[in-house]
């Protein structure tokens, strides 16, 4: 037998062990069927897509036309606006990402070190922004631009300004006051993994890193704690990702649609004007892959990162 | 009666003992500090939610007030009596939107749980060609949350015949990837014997997912529960549906509330009652299973 047709016996025995494994857990795939068929339609989908899409021009009522890579090199070379949103949005995610990130373990870090009958209760403190919905709305009161506004009033009663600063129109000031209220709502699930991952590391580690000579507790962090966290890091920068990309709807909400000089227009934002408003799906569909992009290459960035922890 | 380690009886003063002494490599300048920086920022991440439900018991002259008071001085209901007024008046009635909102949420809820469980069981339990696969595609999936992806969301319902019907939101709810993320996680925690020792004595998959594996996961059920309910309360999906009759009451809040670009000063109360019922739903869901949330997120590593 030559060295090729070992290799095609070989693959032809594999293959015939995976369809008896297969056939051996059918039910299974049974099981998971249902949940396929819905997740492969409203998820796996709309991702191939936008990937499909982005190669042609689609407007919905004409069939989609093939136009190769030309909305990519509209997107690059010709659309000032999307490398401005493009601009905008990876100062976002640079910044809330790994700030808000970095925020949420330590505030879960703090909040393990608190006796057990605060613990509930500041969790729920820092957590409850994530989940409130509209009430990042508010935002629009503190920061609101005349002298009625709650920040301008006070600054002004205090002295510290004389005349009231237009928080959310005056391009000077829009991307640091969205750069807060992101931060400040989007904790998220990965803050509540941190919080519970804590609370179920062996305390016997602990004390063996004290026999081994751990002095405080920031050395019990990094050999101990972080080490034996891995996989809630992991999750948690998933969830930071999601957040610190798709910021979009606290800038069209607080900033306007669009903002002055789109000062705080993101990627997300052009994706609903083209997509929502102009019906030019192709193009949308082409942002949203960069997107996809974006967001899958970081998360590669941060696992590779994450492993290398506590070595 | 309690036995230590050393095989000592653990008796009421000697808990008391060992709780009083300080956790080792402790510092009280630590300490210190750490209750410095969560007062600090509990302020900064407390203060708008405070600002909002102060806004919303106080009377429109206390509103409109220069300089502005945090603090209100004379609650009163009024704002919230006038939200329902509106809303009673509006020519669909509160209880259809109210309808609205439950059908939609208990049907997408109990739908997701059921359909993610079972398929969280086979891959938790077992390994077979394509569940490693599957699971790393809804790892990654997990990061893209819906803005990112409305257009071919769009396209697709639109094809199905489902915009402005009930389905547009309920059917994509069942398969949320988060859902199942937290499921099979948790299942994992659930020992594998038990489930081979049920089929030694014959039980069918079916039995073993419903009577032994279910009852056990319980925290992770009410976790996805509870992250559906705020995902379908939190998006008002006003793309898809857009038939005054079939909305939900957080959509129609959401209307009355309007954009801060375009303030209804006349209602400023009012929005401000708005903001208040949308926050509360979700906190207090929140509120009421975080511990359960809790068991169910120990168990959320992401393993590479």
């Amino acid at each position: 037998m030559t060295a090729y047709e070992r290799y095609k016996a070989k693959k032809r025995a594999m293959r015939a062990h995976t369809w008896a494994e297969m056939k051996k857990h059918k039910v299974l795939y049974l099981f998971l069927l249902p949940f396929f068929l819905i997740f492969a339609t409203f998820t796996l989908a709309p991702v191939v897509m936008s990937l499909g899409l982005s190669f042609t021009y689609f407007n919905v009522l004409e069939t989609p036309r093939f136009i190769g890579f030309q909305n990519y090199f509209n997107l690059f070379l010709s659309d000032d606006i999307f490398l401005i949103a493009l601009r905008n949005t990876l100062i976002l995610a640079v910044i809330t990402g790994p700030v808000g990130y970095i925020c949420a373990f330590l505030f879960a870090w703090f909040i393990n070190e608190l006796p057990r009958f605060v613990r509930a209760f500041v969790t729920l403190v820092f957590y409850a922004p994530t989940i409130a919905g509209a009430a990042f709305l508010v935002w629009a009161l503190i920061f609101t631009g005349d002298a009625m506004g709650y920040l301008n009033a006070n600054l002004i009663r205090l002295g510290v300004i004389s005349k009231p600063v237009l928080w959310l129109t005056d391009t000077e000031y829009m991307m640091p006051v969205i750069i807060i209220v992101v931060l400040w709502m989007s904790l998220g699930a990965g803050f509540l993994a941190f919080i519970a991952g804590l609370s179920t590391i062996d305390e016997a580690l602990y004390e063996a890193g004290l026999v081994d000579g751990v002095k405080n507790r920031w050395q019990e962090l990094w050999f101990i704690t972080l080490p034996n966290m891995q996989g809630m890091l992991m999750f948690g920068a998933v969830m930071a990702i999601m957040a610190s990309f798709a910021v979009g709807e606290v800038t069209q909400n607080l900033a306007g649609f669009p903002s002055t000089d789109y000062a705080v227009h993101t990627v997300v934002n052009h994706l609903v004007d083209y997509g929502a408003i102009r019906f030019e799906m192709g193009y949308a569909s082409a942002i949203a892959t960069i997107l996809f992009i974006a967001m899958i290459y970081t998360k590669v960035l941060v696992g590779k990162f994450i492993s290398k922890i506590g070595r | 009666m309690q036995i230590d380690r050393q095989g000592y009886a653990i008796t009421k003063k000697r808990r008391r003992n060992l709780r009083a002494v300080r956790k080792p490599n402790r510092s009280l300048g630590g300490d210190i500090f750490i209750w410095f920086i969560l007062v600090l920022f509990g302020a900064f991440f407390a203060f708008p939610l405070v600002f909002a439900i102060n806004n919303a018991f106080k009377p429109l002259n206390e509103i409109f007030i220069f300089p502005p008071n945090l603090f209100v001085i004379n609650p009163t209901m009024g704002n919230v009596q006038d939200l329902f007024i509106i809303m009673s008046r509006s020519w669909v009635t509160f209880t259809r939107y109210l309808f609205n909102t439950v059908f939609i949420t208990v049907a997408g809820t109990v739908g997701h749980l059921f359909v993610a469980s079972l398929g969280a069981y086979a891959v938790s339990k077992y390994e077979f060609p394509g569940s490693k696969f599957f699971f790393g595609l809804i790892i990654t999936t997990l990061m893209f949350n819906q803005f990112v992806m409305q257009i071919p969301n769009f396209l697709i319902l639109a094809q199905l015949n489902w915009i402005d019907t009930y389905w547009a939101v309920v059917i994509p709810a069942f398969g949320m990837p988060m859902g199942f993320f937290l499921l099979k996680q948790f299942m994992d925690t659930v020992p594998i014997s038990l489930v081979e020792s049920a089929k030694i004595d014959g039980a069918s998959e079916w039995l073993i997912y419903s009577r032994i594996v279910m009852p056990l996961v319980k925290p992770a059920l009410l976790t996805a529960m509870i992250f559906a309910v705020q995902g379908l309360w939190n998006n008002p999906q006003s793309l898809l549906i857009h038939t005054e009759q079939l909305k939900t009451l957080p959509l129609a809040i959401t209307q009355i509330i309007g954009s801060p670009h375009a303030p209804n000063v006349a209602r400023a109360g009012v929005n401000a009652a708005g903001i208040l019922v949308m926050m509360v739903v979700p906190i207090s869901l929140f509120v009421g299973a975080q511990s359960n949330i809790l068991k169910t997120m120990a168990s959320s590593g992401i393993k590479e």
